[in-house]
C-alpha cells in the first residue's frame, strides 16, 4: 500500500471518529449552563487549534534537522506540515468568531490567543509563499528552513506581547496547574477530539507527503 | 599547487551529477585548461576548489587555504560606485592583507595593469576592457598563488582577450597554479601547459599539452565530447 | 573574535561608503519618512483624537515603514557584479558577512529614525526633549531585533520572484512584538509617567534582541551557501 493510500485510511478513521465525538458532543454530553449549545463548537476550534500548533511546532523542528542533515525530506514534511497547519488555523480563525459572536456579542477581538493563533495563521501563509516564490529546490529548502525556525521562535514573543492586553479569551481549562475546571462528560468529549484531530493531521500529512514535491512553481534542476 | 581527489557532486533532486569523480593535480607555475560545453560541470569544479561547495565525496587541496586563492570570472565582482582603487583597499583588507601595505599593492597593481591614471574613477565609469583589467588587479592583490579562471573571456574584444591572455601567461611563470575553465578551445589552448576536457561532469582525459598544435586539441576535444 | 569583527568592520563601513557615494538610497528613505508622518497628519481629525494620544502610533508605525525600505537595499548592492560571490569566495565567516551588513543598517535606519524623530516633534508638536535619553534607548532597543531579522530575510528575498513585496509579507509579523513594547514605553515616556514603568518593556525588548540577533547570525550562513 502506498503511503497516499495510509493517508487516505488514516483521514478517513480521523472523519468517522470526528462523527463519533460529535454524536457524543451533541446526543450525549450535557449542555453547558451558561453557553448553551455554541459551545459545541468548540469541540472542533480547541482541537483544531492544537492541530494548528503542533503543524508549527513541527515545521520548525524539522527545519531544523533539515539544516543539520540536508535530507529532503525533512523539507518536504515541513512543507506538508505547513499547507494542513494553514488549513487547521483556518478552520479555528472561522470557528472562533462563529462562537464569539453569541457569547461575547462580537465577532473578532484582538484578545491574546487569538491575535496569537491570526499570526501563526500568517506565518504559516509566509512560509508557503516564500516556497512559491523559490524556483531552485535546495535553496527552496533552506530558506523556508530558515523561516520555519523564526517562525517558531517568534510565537512566544507574539504570545508576551499580546497578553500583556487584558484577555477575554476562557482560560485555559486543561492544562492548567489546579485541576480541569470542567465537568468530566465535557472533559472526556474534548480529550477524545484532541486525539481524533491529531489522527486528521497524521492523515493530511500523510497524503500530502505522498504527492508533494515541496511545492513551488518552478523546476528541480540544480545550477550547474 | 592544488589537487582533487574523487570529487563528486549533484545537485537537486532526483540528484544531477555535476561532478562524477574528479581527479587531478597541479604543480605551481603550471595551467590546467579545463574545456567543456556548457553544463559540463567547470563552474561546479571551480567552486569546489574554491572552498564554494562542499564535494558530497572527494575533497579537494589547495596549499595556502583559501586565502591563497584568486578568482577571476566574468563578473568582476567590483562595486561600480566605488573607485578602482578604494575596490582593491576593500578586497585587500577582506583577504588579510596588513594595513600599511595595502596602499603600495594597489597602487602597484594598477600601474602594472595600466590602470594608474584610473584610480580615482569609479568602476562605472570604465570601459569593459578597463574593467576586466581592474577585475584582475582585485583577484591578485592579495598575492594568491593560485588562480581560478571562470571563463574569464567573456565579453571582451578580440584586443583584450590577447592582452589578458599574455597577462596569465606571465602570472602562471610566475610560480602561481592556474586553472582555466572556458567552452572555448581557441581562447585557452594557448595558454595551457595540462589540457583536460569535461563532459558530464567527468574528466573524459587530462594530459600535458605537450607537441600538440591548437587544431590536435580541438578536433581531440570534438571527438571526446561527441563520444562521452 | 578579532578577525571576526574586523572583517564585519570592513563590510560595514564598505557598505556605508557606497551608501554615502549615491546617497539615492538614504535621501529616498528619508523623504519616505517626513511623507508618512505628513500622511498621518492628514489620515486624523484632529479635534476627535488628542495627538499625544496617536503619537507613540504614528512614531511607530512610521519607523516601521522606514526600516522596510531601508532593509530592501543591503544585500541588493551586492548584486551589482556578483559581488557577493567574491564575498562567499574570501576568506572571511559567513557571521561577519552578516554582522557587517546588520550593522551597516543599523546605521542607516538610525540615521532615517533620527531624521524622522525631529519632523515628528516639530510636526505634531510631541515634547520629545525632555525623556529624549530614555526615547532615544526604547528606539535603539525596538530597532535592533527588527532590523535583525529583517537582515536575514533580506539575503532571502532577493533572490525570490517579487522581493520588495515578499520582504514585508515575511517581515511584519516579526515587527508586533518589538512594535507593541516600543509604543506602550514611548506612551508612557510622553505622558511622563516615571521611568519604572518603561523597564519592564525595555526588559522585553532586550530579550527580543537578543534572541533575534543570536538567532539570525546562526541561520544566516544557511540562506547564501551554495
Amino acid at each position: 500500500m502506498t503511503l497516499a493510500q495510509r493517508g487516505r485510511r488514516v483521514t478517513l478513521v480521523g472523519l468517522a471518529l470526528l462523527a463519533g465525538v460529535y454524536v457524543r458532543a451533541l446526543v450525549y454530553t450535557p449542555v453547558e449552563l451558561h453557553q448553551g449549545p455554541a459551545q459545541k463548537i468548540f469541540y472542533v476550534h480547541v482541537p483544531a487549534a492544537w492541530s494548528a500548533m503542533l503543524a508549527m511546532g513541527l515545521v520548525g523542528l524539522t527545519s531544523i534537522l533539515y539544516l543539520l542533515v540536508k535530507d529532503p525530506r525533512y523539507d518536504r514534511f515541513a512543507a506538508a506540515s505547513a499547507e494542513v497547519g494553514t488549513a487547521f488555523s483556518l478552520v479555528m480563525l472561522t470557528t472562533g468568531p462563529i462562537w464569539a459572536k453569541p457569547i461575547w456579542g462580537t465577532w473578532w477581538t484582538w484578545d491574546a490567543r487569538l491575535t496569537l493563533t491570526l499570526f501563526l495563521f500568517f506565518i504559516f501563509l509566509g512560509y508557503l509563499l516564500l516556497r512559491g516564490a523559490v524556483g531552485e529546490a535546495g535553496l527552496r529548502a533552506r530558506y523556508s528552513a530558515v523561516l520555519g525556525i523564526c517562525g517558531l521562535v517568534l510565537l512566544p514573543f507574539i504570545h508576551l506581547s499580546v497578553y500583556l492586553f487584558r484577555t477575554l479569551h476562557p482560560q485555559p481549562i486543561v492544562l492548567k496547574p489546579s485541576a480541569p475546571s470542567l465537568p468530566g462528560s465535557m472533559l472526556a468529549t474534548l480529550l477524545l477530539s484532541f486525539g481524533v484531530f491529531t489522527v486528521l493531521y497524521l492523515g493530511f500529512v500523510m497524503q500530502r507527503y505522498a504527492i508533494g514535491d515541496g511545492g513551488g512553481g518552478g523546476g528541480d534542476a540544480g545550477s550547474a | 599547487m592544488l589537487s582533487a581527489e574523487g570529487l563528486t557532486h549533484a545537485f537537486g533532486s532526483p540528484p544531477v551529477r555535476a561532478l562524477d569523480g574528479i581527479s587531478f593535480r597541479l604543480e605551481s607555475g603550471r595551467t590546467l585548461a579545463v574545456f567543456g560545453p556548457n553544463g559540463a560541470g567547470k563552474t561546479t569544479l571551480l567552486k569546489v576548489l574554491a572552498g564554494l561547495i562542499r564535494p558530497q565525496a572527494g575533497h579537494a587541496h589547495v596549499q595556502g587555504g583559501r586565502r591563497a586563492i584568486g578568482w577571476i570570472g566574468h563578473q568582476s565582482h567590483l562595486y561600480s560606485h566605488l573607485t578602482v582603487r578604494e575596490n582593491l583597499l576593500f578586497w585587500a583588507s577582506l583577504y588579510g592583507v596588513p594595513e600599511p601595505q595595502r596602499g603600495a599593492r594597489a597602487d602597484d597593481l594598477m600601474q602594472r595593469l595600466g590602470l594608474g591614471d584610473r584610480a580615482t574613477q569609479p568602476v562605472a565609469a570604465l570601459s569593459r576592457g578597463l574593467v576586466q583589467r581592474a577585475a584582475i588587479a582585485r583577484a591578485l592583490v592579495h598575492e594568491p598563488g593560485v588562480l581560478l579562471l571562470d571563463e574569464p573571456f567573456t565579453g571582451l574584444d578580440l584586443a583584450a582577450a590577447g592582452e589578458f591572455r599574455r597577462l596569465i601567461a606571465e602570472l602562471a611563470r610566475g610560480g602561481r597554479a592556474v586553472v582555466l575553465a572556458t567552452h572555448n578551445v581557441d581562447e585557452g589552448v594557448e595558454l595551457a601547459t595540462e589540457i583536460a576536457f569535461l563532459h558530464r561532469g567527468r574528466f573524459v582525459e587530462v594530459a600535458p599539452r605537450g607537441a600538440r598544435g591548437p587544431a590536435e586539441i580541438a578536433a581531440a576535444y570534438r571527438r571526446a565530447v561527441a563520444g562521452g | 573574535m578579532a578577525e571576526l569583527l574586523r572583517h564585519a568592520w570592513a563590510i560595514a563601513r564598505k557598505d556605508l561608503l557606497l551608501e554615502f557615494r549615491t546617497r539615492t538610497a538614504i535621501l529616498s528613505a528619508a523623504v519616505f519618512t517626513a511623507l508618512v508622518l505628513v500622511v498621518f497628519n492628514f489620515g486624523r481629525d484632529p479635534t476627535a483624537v488628542p495627538t499625544l494620544t496617536i503619537a507613540p502610533s504614528i512614531l511607530w508605525v512610521t519607523f516601521s515603514f522606514a526600516g522596510m525600505v531601508a532593509l530592501n537595499r543591503a544585500f541588493q548592492l551586492e548584486l551589482e557584479n556578483q559581488a557577493l560571490d567574491g564575498l562567499l569566495l574570501a576568506p572571511m565567516s559567513r557571521y561577519s558577512l552578516y554582522l557587517g551588513k546588520l550593522a551597516a543598517n543599523l546605521v542607516f535606519v538610525a540615521a532615517v529614525e533620527t531624521i524622522g524623530l525631529f519632523l515628528f516633534a516639530l510636526f505634531f508638536d510631541v515634547p520629545i526633549w525632555r525623556v529624549l535619553e530614555p526615547l532615544v534607548g526604547v528606539i535603539a532597543l525596538a530597532t535592533v531585533g527588527f532590523i535583525a531579522v529583517g537582515t536575514l530575510f533580506s539575503a532571502m528575498v532577493i533572490r525570490t520572484r517579487f522581493a520588495e513585496l515578499m520582504l514585508p509579507v515575511l517581515l511584519l509579523p516579526f515587527l508586533i512584538p518589538p512594535l507593541v513594547w516600543a509604543v506602550q514605553a514611548t506612551g508612557a515616556l510622553l505622558a511622563a509617567r516615571p521611568l519604572s514603568e518603561v523597564t519592564g518593556s525595555l526588559k522585553l525588548l532586550a530579550a527580543y534582541d537578543i534572541v533575534f540577533v543570536a538567532l539570525a547570525t546562526f541561520l544566516f550562513p544557511a540562506t547564501v551557501e551554495q
